[in-house]
């Protein structure tokens, strides 16, 4: 079994931060092994003390920390064989082996690096410490890196600033940066969690390529477990600091022993489950909507429609940069020509990448923005009112029927805000009741959402992240709003958690009676929570109708890329990287032509399938052509 | 960039001319002129005034003209280089301001310099020593630099110096040298007394600096690019002077806008307690007298000089920080 020695040997792994009256144990007398050449996953829940594992190894672990333990570092290159905890911090050894011999990546890259210096400047540097080169060679070797990396212009990018660079581009100068002196150990720190599933699906490819490439090993520590089954070999699952469970993924995935790597796996929605089955998160929320909202049980019969989008589009002008704003402007279409409805106590999905024009059309629902053309219409029990034109009393009215939950759980509640203040603002703003009856209704919501009273008094900055997004929801739904559009509200949790926001959600609206638009990027999220999907790309509807026709029929090319792309816990479903890991704008150059822009052929137009499916492609396409 | 800068140099234009107005129009509000509280001087210690002399100087200064008038007199005397006449001295503003504003500039400099040399270090070492005994050492001594007023300082400095050193501490240099030209002794003798209005100036914009460079390093200590910068393998020495450091930068340079001015005001009234012979005890001076050509061309002199420091700390941000240079910024 063990045909070479192992690479790195950690025993008896303990970190803990010392604080007031005590310490906080973050990692528990671990032991794990990574064999050179393999990919090694480490799997948790944030908080688990996964990421302070990797420090420690690399011993950058703040100073306050103490670090105790073993972590035997064995180095085919040098034949050394150093026990890296034992080093002295910050001397001369461990310095050689950070960036030389390993090499780490972090979660968020738009803050990995530094902003005002050039990418070039960044990756050169490690050269600069770890190789004598001269300063020609080392912008080879830089150049050479990015390229390996999937820069089609090395030049160009060696001296552009990070800012310039889109969070999948930077993740790749990123891992250019880690690996630029070819290290026998890549730490990824949650590589992919801060990237949409397209582009997740490039850097995973990417990564994987690399690690065959340059015959590296490769600690990924994710708490994804659908990233797991795609990439790793060796699969150790923790908790609390402690291993629970440790194996080759197939032992891991096929026979999982520990309940608690069980509870994980059913915690991730899988396309192959049925859809009404209920996730199981790791530890469930209880509702509790008692006297919340008087369940609007009007005898009125309402339209069936709530929200009708009829033809939005919205145009930014982007300044060219570098001429302090005098340079042209250019017109950016984000929203195009976009329509459809949204039906009386459904959740239509809408999905798309980063950047697809999503959160720019949430924004104009919400009056965040000025449409530059378009028509959208609110039908509540007031009669219809015109969401884009309405002003005065017709807006606030408005505004109490159509609430937002954010996606970033930690910006979208003010620091300086108590729970209580934060959830009645909106009362306040609406004047709703006196004092004593807001104090009774924010009680009310904040239990909906399975937070005890306790919670009103503490700030935002004591609750975990998906508690904070249980704050966010509590809030929107503070004036009974009928629609509730939700920007990604659980892209920024851990898998576990997000189970339970979602199902949450899911019985907040049939509690509630209310009606969501669900936006998404990823495809098996939506699956889970959406009756209708409309798929987003480049500011277009490329395809909408029933979440059953979308994820088993899927006709445009596009959502077909978008649904490979998503990872799963199933080592028979692992990603396709040939479909996935190409971006997708090179992806489009192999559309079928039915669904590409033509001249002659006139514009694209939406061609119905039938059951209110429909597709965008060319006018003159017939539909019996477009089904497979 | 070019012409960013022109750009920049045209909007200065109608900011200066507001600027003059409200000055003409301050110093215009307190009822009478400069005439007519010389005359009550003189009165009050029983001195018949030349009626005759003073109406032939509001004459030859426009004092019987509408306000208007004497307002864009004022003004385009400044541009063509003629700052008026003061009364208070007898002679042209230039040659008042004159002398005075070398010794100024020079007591300035050296205090901001000495502020630098001190605030730097320390500002360092507070953040990276978060919490320890010489952070909260610093910061109690800083607190205090920052809690005694200038004057106070000044009057106890004073004391000592004169018990302990013997010198006279008042003044920039030995009476003797004040009209003299340069020399090795007046060199001497200002570089003797230069020590003390350094002090007491620079404590409290020492103070000051230490801790906003404290706090923009410790925001920035804890930033992910220095957990990168680390994990290449970089000396942390060298992590701390070239990314954090660096980035905590953006505030200091903003400052620089407001220093060209702070350098020629000279302190005002530790100036007037230490009877220094800077800019600020004349300035208070003349406005009390409603000496108006001195103290509004003065004041004038100090609003460009905020101007051009201003334009001057924004080209440098943007030369220094690729993100203000490089972001062409959305529109709505």
């Amino acid at each position: 079994m063990n045909e070479r020695p192992e690479l790195l040997h950690i025993e008896g792994l303990n970190v803990s931060f010392p604080v007031l009256g005590g310490a906080i144990h973050a990692v528990k007398d671990f032991g794990m092994r990574i064999r050179p050449g393999k990919v090694t996953a480490l799997v948790g829940e944030s908080g688990s003390g996964k990421s302070a594992l990797g420090r420690a190894v690399m011993g950058i672990e703040t100073k306050i920390a103490r670090i105790t333990g073993c972590a035997m570092f064995n180095d085919h290159a040098t034949g050394e064989n150093l026990d890296l905890i034992k080093l002295p911090r910050d001397g001369r050894k461990i310095r050689a082996i950070r960036g030389g011999r390993i090499g780490m990546i972090f979660q968020e890259p738009m803050t990995s690096f530094s902003p005002i210096h050039t990418v070039g400047n960044q990756i050169e540097e490690t050269l600069r410490i770890h190789k004598p080169l001269s300063v020609s060679e080392r912008r080879e070797s830089c150049e050479e890196m990015l390229k390996l990396v999937g820069f089609e212009e090395p030049q160009r990018v060696f001296d552009m600033y990070p800012f310039e660079l889109s969070g999948g581009m930077r993740q790749r100068a990123m891992i250019a940066m880690a690996l630029i002196c070819r290290p026998a150990l890549l730490i990824a720190d949650e590589p992919t969690t801060a990237l949409d599933v397209t582009i997740q699906a490039q850097i995973l490819k990417l990564l994987q390529e690399l690690q065959s490439q340059l015959g590296m090993a490769m600690l990924l520590i994710t708490h994804d477990l659908g990233v797991v089954a795609s990439m790793a070999d060796e699969v150790v699952v923790m908790y609390r600091g402690e291993v629970m469970e440790a194996g080759t993924a197939s032992d891991i995935f096929r026979h999982p022993q520990h309940p608690y790597t069980q509870g994980l796996m059913a915690a991730v929605p899988d396309f192959d489950r049925p859809r009404s089955e209920r996730l199981k998160p790791l530890r469930e929320i209880q509702v509790d909507t008692a006297g919340l909202m008087d369940k609007r049980k009007s005898e009125k019969v309402l339209p069936e429609v709530v929200l009708s989008v009829q033809h939005v589009s919205k145009s930014f002008a982007t300044k060219q940069s570098g001429n302090f704003g005098f340079g042209a402007t250019q017109k950016t279409i984000a929203v195009n020509d976009v329509s459809f409805d949204i039906m009386r106590g459904e959740t239509l999905g809408l999905v798309g990448e980063s950047g697809c024009g999503k959160t720019t059309l949430s924004k104009l629902l919400m009056r965040g923005l000025k449409a530059d053309q378009g028509e959208v219409i609110y039908n509540g029990e007031a009669g219809p009112i015109d969401v884009l034109g309405a002003r005065g009393d017709a807006l606030q009215d408005l505004h109490t029927k159509i609430q937002m939950v954010f996606q970033d759980p930690v910006s979208s509640l003010s620091p300086r805000m108590t729970v209580r203040n934060i959830v009645r603002e909106p009362l306040d703003i609406h004047k709703r009741g006196d004092r004593k009856k807001r104090q009774a209704i924010i009680r009310k919501l904040i239990h909906a959402v399975g937070l005890p009273d306790s919670a009103l008094v503490r700030y935002p900055h004591s609750f975990s992240g998906g508690q904070r997004q249980r704050i966010g929801i509590a809030r929107s739904l503070a004036l009974g709003p009928d629609l509730l559009i939700l920007d990604e509200p659980v892209s920024a949790l851990d898998v576990s958690i997000q189970a339970q926001i979602l199902n949450l959600m899911k019985d907040l609206k049939s509690e509630l009676g209310l009606t969501y638009l669900f936006i998404s990027h990823n495809l098996a999220v939506v699956n889970y929570m959406a009756d209708r999907v409309a798929v987003m790309y480049a500011g277009r509807i490329v395809e909408i109708g029933s979440c059953e026709t979308i994820m088993r029929q899927p006709v445009h090319p596009y959502t077909k890329k978008l649904l490979a792309a998503v990872p799963l816990p199933n080592l028979d479903h692992k990603l396709d990287f040939n479909t996935a890991g190409v971006s997708s704008a090179s992806a489009r150059k192999i559309w079928g032509k039915q669904f590409l822009e033509d001249r002659a052929a006139g514009d694209l137009t939406h061609i119905d399938l039938g059951n209110g499916h429909m597709v965008l492609a060319r006018s003159n396409v017939d539909a019996r052509e477009l089904v497979p | 960039m070019l012409r960013y800068i022109l750009w920049r140099i045209m909007v200065m234009i109608p900011t200066l001319v507001m600027i003059s107005l409200l000055i003409f129009t301050i110093i215009e509000l307190p009822p009478g002129d400069y005439f007519e509280s010389y005359v009550e001087q003189l009165k009050a210690i029983g001195e018949k005034a030349d009626m005759q002399e003073i109406e032939d100087l509001r004459a030859r200064y426009g004092f019987d003209k509408s306000e208007p008038v004497r307002y864009l007199n004022w003004v385009s005397g400044m541009v063509t280089g003629d700052f008026g006449y003061s009364f208070e001295y007898r002679m042209p503003v230039t040659d008042v301001v004159g002398d005075r504003v070398w010794l100024t500039i020079l007591v300035s400099t050296v205090t901001i310099i000495v502020t630098w040399l001190l605030a730097f270090p320390i500002g360092v070492y507070s953040a990276t020593h978060q919490y320890s005994w010489g952070d909260y050492g610093l910061t109690l001594l800083g607190l205090i630099g920052l809690a005694v007023p200038n004057f106070v300082l000044a009057l106890v400095l004073m004391y000592f110096a004169n018990i302990w050193f013997g010198t006279s501490i008042g003044h920039l240099m030995d009476q003797q040298y004040l009209s003299e030209p340069m020399s090795w002794a007046k060199v001497k003798s200002i570089l003797e007394h230069i020590w003390i209005p350094v002090i007491i100036i620079g404590t409290a914009g020492t103070a000051g600096m230490v801790r906003r460079l404290r706090a923009n390093l410790l925001d920035e200590l804890n930033k992910q690019y220095v957990m990168t910068a680390r994990a290449k393998g970089l000396h942390p020495f060298r992590v701390l002077v070239k990314y954090p450091l660096r980035m905590s930068l953006n505030f200091f340079i903003s400052d620089i806008g407001s220093i060209l001015p702070a350098v020629i005001s000279g302190a005002e009234i530790t100036a007037v307690v230490l009877s220094l012979e800077t800019t600020g005890p004349m300035l208070i001076r003349a406005l009390q007298s409603q000496d108006m050509y001195l103290a509004g061309s003065f004041l004038m002199f100090l609003s460009f000089l905020t101007v051009i420091g201003v334009l001057i700390s924004d080209i440098a941000l943007a030369l220094f920080d690729p993100r203000i240079r490089l972001r062409g910024g959305r529109t709505r």
